[in-house]
């Protein structure tokens, strides 16, 4: 092998007692080189990340295969020569920076840790070090950064401090695991942009992993396709998003979606109208003066990124949060600002579908009470009658008849929020509230529920409120679109208006920083940003 | 103090401070209330059954009894804080001065005890959940276990029945004298002293475990072990000071019980406590010696549960410190 | 495997013991509280377990004072339950001033040492049965208060019962539909955890001479009872504080069971 290979894994099997985690992968590192690992929950991502620091969780061992880090094979070494290994040749970047880093001391301590281990450093030499890398990931006011504790300072801050923390010891290998999946997609940016920089600065090579083939593609030289433990595919970047061979990968590259917008199928009248609405607790407004409309047989997005108040206000209209100001009406119905006080057809006719399925099912209902409960509440079905509406209904939702006396744990996510939106359809509702309905599932999963929710549309007559974080998301899926920050609608109109001429810098802003699978846009949009 | 300004600290100590001063506040009121309901008052009992109605009015009047109870309460009250418990009634004496050389004998059997449980409990409890799930943490497990199902008052007969009854190496009963010589107080001490050591390290060591076990779960131990850190470097310098803040607030809270368990190990051993002073008390229904006690425990218990939330939150950067940097 | 075992043989435990107590009247050699041995007669000479110091029959006593035991500690420990789980749940639905009243006076009632309190009221209300078993079950359902008021709360938030006040349900839905029922296995823990610390309780009670009053006495009372026998070089007179650890240790038994089974997810059908 060349003297420039820094990450060989060879036939890599990890076992645990029940099953098998890794099973035959081979993956490697040159210098200068970043290799993308990219796969949804459960594939063996981080299990493989950790895999070449010879670092396992408790009942995983490695079974077969090699792992040669820096020309030496980790197989069978001791813990003290382990131990050395991960100080002098490697470093780790963990997804969430804030449970990361130790609450008990000051970032500059943790971050030159390990050089102060290998030789006495005095505190101003320790401190230099960490100023000078905090200077290089630009962080704000470097000269007494390092004297905070990780609760003082913001989430991509201490991110950044994380990298600086991989750097002290001049790896080899970076390993990046998921850096950016916790930050907001500005922020995100902007993080990604220095992690680019510095692995082509400090010429190590470094493993990226994420869920997101946008990202991976921008940060990675080539990448590994990873499913179930196996790899699925690998190649240089552009052949695999350009041209890639396996199914699954195909399906993956499809999911970026092509730019194309959805075609609108709703009448222009008005549903739901949404006007001058505040909503806030106690002495602070989540949400000011906002007003949107929602048209019949269409869907629109609400987006913004975390805190903007898309939630609340979609909260407001479901009546959980009152609004202090401002009306909501139904076809010309004023809905009363709290749900309790609202009528019978009109809890019937909006109905709201939350983020986690998992906390929006009881666990100890099984799946014919989750949705025969609606049918007797609101159409008094019973018996024979109830039992042909239950089965409709796991038909619209494409799932066996078979489930209903099944409990959500022995469900999986996508198919538990397929039973949450069966529920909602029980009621025969005119709305439907969906709040990151998709954010927690797999990006395959997060297209099927699409697809359903399109087709719920025409056979139901369904009209959607579609609260999102993910732009294209919203391209791809809405009919009109209104942009949220801080509280405030920043933008409203149709989808295709919003994308292709924003009119607030927000919006650009945010249009702009949505990871885009295109050759060079990591890299344009650092020129247009500076 | 630098440390405290424009910190949380302190409105949380104030707050702290408060509710625990409304705990004492409220048993006192209420235990007051209790005994003013009772069919006979303390005129009654000192005057016993032969009592003409007039001496029993003229007594009442002497001692306040006529007054509406709110007055009462707040006499009493106002007495209590300059050190006036009133007057016991079976023994005729100021309770204060029963009252102070028993809470020295109590304080005495609990400090010794805490002195020997913490350091060995918590020692304990840190190498089980460092050698989690190996003989080390199995076997004190079920050790602690056994020892959390027995009464108190079983391990101290078990210890008399061992080391006095078979042994004869200590006294079966510690009826010491104040004024007797450091080496009777020490083997008098000694039972009593390990009875309690047994009882409390169960529960000091289980807490020390979990405690130790939860901050080893966290992500900045997996972050610790990525960059390499050997491990007895992990659990010293990564995990302990984490682990710190819980563990502070068992032993205050440890100190806290250990106070109130001596009730029954005193009574076990006729040790001269305020713990048997109280029982003999309700025995007796004097009223003012049980509201004493009552009271006296109540705020010593409060106060080490206010020091084990003050301490542990000076120990944890997290709450020390504001979010925002200066 | 070994937990099925530690189940198996605290069940075992626990029934005999139950069985003593039911059918102690039956079971019993001599009546519990006539003198008829000599005192202090030794095991096997006076009775199967000997006579205590006032020639009374040790197994016979022992027999009856399980049940005093097991009944004031299991009306004492059901009435704490249904009192703090039905405070929980009053203050975790109500919110507002019911929830800030009831959670001040709990921490009020946790923050004063129980065996204290205990002596307090008892020296006051005066000693007997029926306020022994009351005071123990007000003293202890602040315990069940605390456990089940943050369930409540969490259920309450949980976006499960969210979708049912969307609907428009009423509390009886909520309470026995959706928060009950994922209450049970963790009630059914602190049940058998304030089982055995409520034994613990009343026997230490008994023990200081302020709980069952003679000539009946519960399984601490006969420990007070004879436990200057110790000094003749027997066990017998522990026999009743080792029948408490016994009771103790089997309940735990059971709870660890119950605990280790619905960590789980619920069960598939």
């Amino acid at each position: 092998m060349s003297g420039n290979r820094i990450l060989s894994i060879d036939n890599l099997r990890v076992e645990t007692r029940t099953g098998v985690l890794l099973d035959d992968v081979s993956i490697h590192v040159d210098r200068g080189e970043v290799l993308g690992i990219i796969g949804e929950s459960g594939a063996g991502k981080s299990t493989l990340a950790l895999s070449s620091i010879m670092l396992f969780k408790a009942g995983c061992r490695p079974t077969a295969g090699s792992i040669t880090l820096g020309g030496q094979s980790l197989m069978g070494l001791g813990t003290a020569e382990l131990e050395t290994i991960r100080r002098t040749k490697a470093s780790y970047v963990a997804q969430s920076a804030a449970a990361s880093f130790n609450p008990f001391y000051r970032l500059e301590d943790q971050v030159t840790e390990i050089p102060a281990m290998a030789q006495k450093l005095t505190a101003t030499q320790r401190r230099r070090m960490a100023i000078e890398l905090f200077e290089e990931l630009q962080l704000p006011d470097p000269e007494n950064f390092g004297r905070r504790y990780p609760h003082q300072v913001s989430g991509g801050q201490l991110q950044r401090a994380m990298i600086a923390m991989a750097l002290i010891n001049q790896p080899d290998l970076i390993i990046f695991d998921e850096p950016t999946t916790a930050l907001d997609v500005t922020t995100q940016i902007e993080v990604l942009r220095l992690i680019k920089k510095v692995a082509s600065t400090h010429n190590c090579g470094a493993l990226y992993i994420s869920h997101d083939l946008a990202v991976v593609s921008q940060m990675a030289d080539r990448i590994v396709v990873m499913r179930n433990g196996k790899m699925v595919e690998q190649g240089p970047t552009r052949q695999l998003v350009d041209n890639p061979q396996t199914d699954y990968a195909r399906r993956l590259v499809a999911h970026q979606g092509d730019g194309s917008y959805a075609t609108a199928n709703g009448s222009d009248k008005t549903l739901l109208d949404v006007r001058n609405v505040d909503v806030g607790y106690g002495g602070v407004a989540a949400v000011k003066d906002a007003s949107i409309k929602l048209g019949s047989g269409s869907v629109l997005a609400l987006v913004g990124e975390s805190g903007s108040g898309k939630t609340t206000l979609a909260r407001s209209i479901a009546g959980l949060q009152p609004a202090r100001q401002g009306e909501i009406r139904m076809r010309d119905n004023l809905l009363t600002p709290l749900v309790e006080r609202r009528s019978f057809d009109q809890r019937r006719l909006v109905q709201y579908i939350h983020q986690l399925p998992d906390l929006a099912l009881n666990p100890r209902q099984t799946i014919r009470d989750v949705i025969g409960r609606p049918l007797s509440y609101f159409h008094r079905l019973r018996g024979a009658s109830a039992e042909q509406r239950l089965r409709e209904l796991m038909e619209a939702i494409e799932l066996p008849a078979a489930y209903l006396d099944r409990y959500p744990a022995s469900l999986s996510g996508g198919q538990k929020q397929r039973v949450c939106i069966a529920r909602s359809l029980a009621a025969k509702p005119d709305i439907l509230i969906c709040d990151e309905i998709t954010s927690a599932l797999d990006p395959l999963v997060e297209e099927s529920i699409i697809k359903l929710l399109t087709r719920l549309i025409k056979d139901e007559g369904l009209s959607i409120l579609f609260i999102t974080h993910n732009l294209g998301l919203a391209l791809r899926f809405s009919h009109t679109t209104a942009v949220m920050q801080a509280g405030r609608i920043v933008e409203h109109g149709d989808t295709r208006a919003v994308f292709e001429q924003p009119q607030s810098d927000y919006t650009r802003s945010l249009i702009q920083a949505v990871p885009q699978l295109r050759e060079g846009w990591l890299d344009g949009f650092s020129a247009n940003a500076a | 103090m630098v440390l405290f300004a424009n910190s949380p600290v302190k409105s949380f100590v104030v707050a702290r401070v408060a509710s625990g001063l409304v705990s004492i506040f409220f048993i006192s009121f209420l235990v007051f209330v209790g005994t003013s309901m009772l069919p006979g008052d303390a005129a009654n009992a000192l005057l016993g059954q032969n009592a003409t109605p007039e001496t029993v009015l003229a007594l009442r009047t002497e001692l306040g009894l006529d007054q509406p109870l709110p007055v009462r309460y707040f006499h009493w009250l106002g007495n209590a804080l300059h050190g006036d418990f009133g007057t016991s009634l079976s023994n005729s004496q100021p309770v204060i001065n029963l009252l102070v050389p028993r809470l020295i004998n109590s304080l005495i059997l609990a400090f010794s005890a805490a002195a020997i449980v913490l350091p060995l409990a918590v020692g304990i409890g840190l190498l089980a959940a460092i050698n989690r799930g190996k003989a080390i943490d199995t076997v004190t497990g079920s050790i602690s276990a056994i020892f959390l199902s027995m009464p108190s008052f079983l391990i101290g007969y078990l210890l008399v029945f061992i080391f006095a009854v078979k042994l004869g190496l200590f006294p079966p009963l510690s009826m010491v004298r104040s004024s007797a010589s450091l080496p009777t107080w020490i083997s008098a001490l000694t039972l009593p002293v390990l009875t309690l050591v047994l009882v409390a390290q169960a529960h000091v060591m289980k807490l020390t475990r979990a405690a130790v076990l939860g901050v080893m779960s966290s992500d900045y131990i997996l972050m610790a072990e990525t960059k390499g850190i050997p491990r007895n470097r992990i659990i010293l310098k990564h995990a302990l000071p984490n682990a710190l803040s819980p563990i502070v607030s068992i032993c205050m809270i440890t100190m806290a019980y250990l106070i109130v368990d001596v009730v029954v190990i005193e009574a076990v051993f006729n040790y001269p406590g305020m713990g048997k002073l109280m029982v003999d008390a309700v025995a007796y229904r004097d009223i003012p010696m049980v509201l004493a006690c009552g009271v006296l425990f109540s705020t010593i218990f409060i106060s080490l549960n206010l020091a084990a939330d003050l301490l542990a939150m000076l120990v944890n950067p997290r709450q020390r410190l504001p979010r925002k940097g200066n | 495997m070994s937990n099925k075992v530690t189940l198996g043989v605290s069940v075992a435990v626990l029934a005999t013991m139950a069985a003593a107590a039911i059918f102690a009247p039956v079971l019993a050699p001599f009546p519990p509280n006539e003198m008829v041995h000599t005192p202090f007669d030794a095991p096997g000479v006076g009775g199967v377990l000997g006579a205590d110091g006032l020639g009374r029959d040790m197994l016979s006593r022992i027999l009856y004072a399980t049940r005093y035991t097991f009944v004031a500690t299991l009306i004492a420990t059901t009435l704490a339950c249904m009192l703090g789980v039905s405070l929980a749940i009053i203050a975790g639905l109500s919110k507002g001033w019911i929830d800030i009243v009831i959670g001040r006076a709990v921490d009020i009632l946790m923050s004063i040492p129980q065996i204290i309190l205990a002596l307090i009221i008892l020296a006051i209300a005066g000693v007997s049965l029926t306020t022994l078993i009351l005071t123990m079950a007000v003293l202890q359902s602040s315990t069940y208060y605390r456990v089940t008021r943050p369930i409540a709360g969490d259920l309450a938030a949980m976006e499960y019962v969210e979708v049912g006040r969307l609907r428009g349900e009423r509390l009886h839905w909520y309470l026995f539909k959706e928060i009950l029922p994922n209450m049970v296995p963790s009630l059914l823990a602190q049940f058998g955890l304030g089982l055995s610390s409520a034994a613990l309780f009343i026997s230490s009670l008994s023990f200081l001479g302020i709980g069952i009053q003679p000539p009946a006495a519960d399984l601490g009372g006969l420990v007070r009872e004879n436990a200057l026998a110790l000094s003749t070089g027997r066990l017998t007179p522990l026999i009743p504080a080792f029948c408490i650890a016994l009771f103790c240790l089997s309940v735990n038994g059971i709870v660890d069971w119950l605990v280790g089974r619905f960590s789980d997810k619920p069960d598939v059908k």
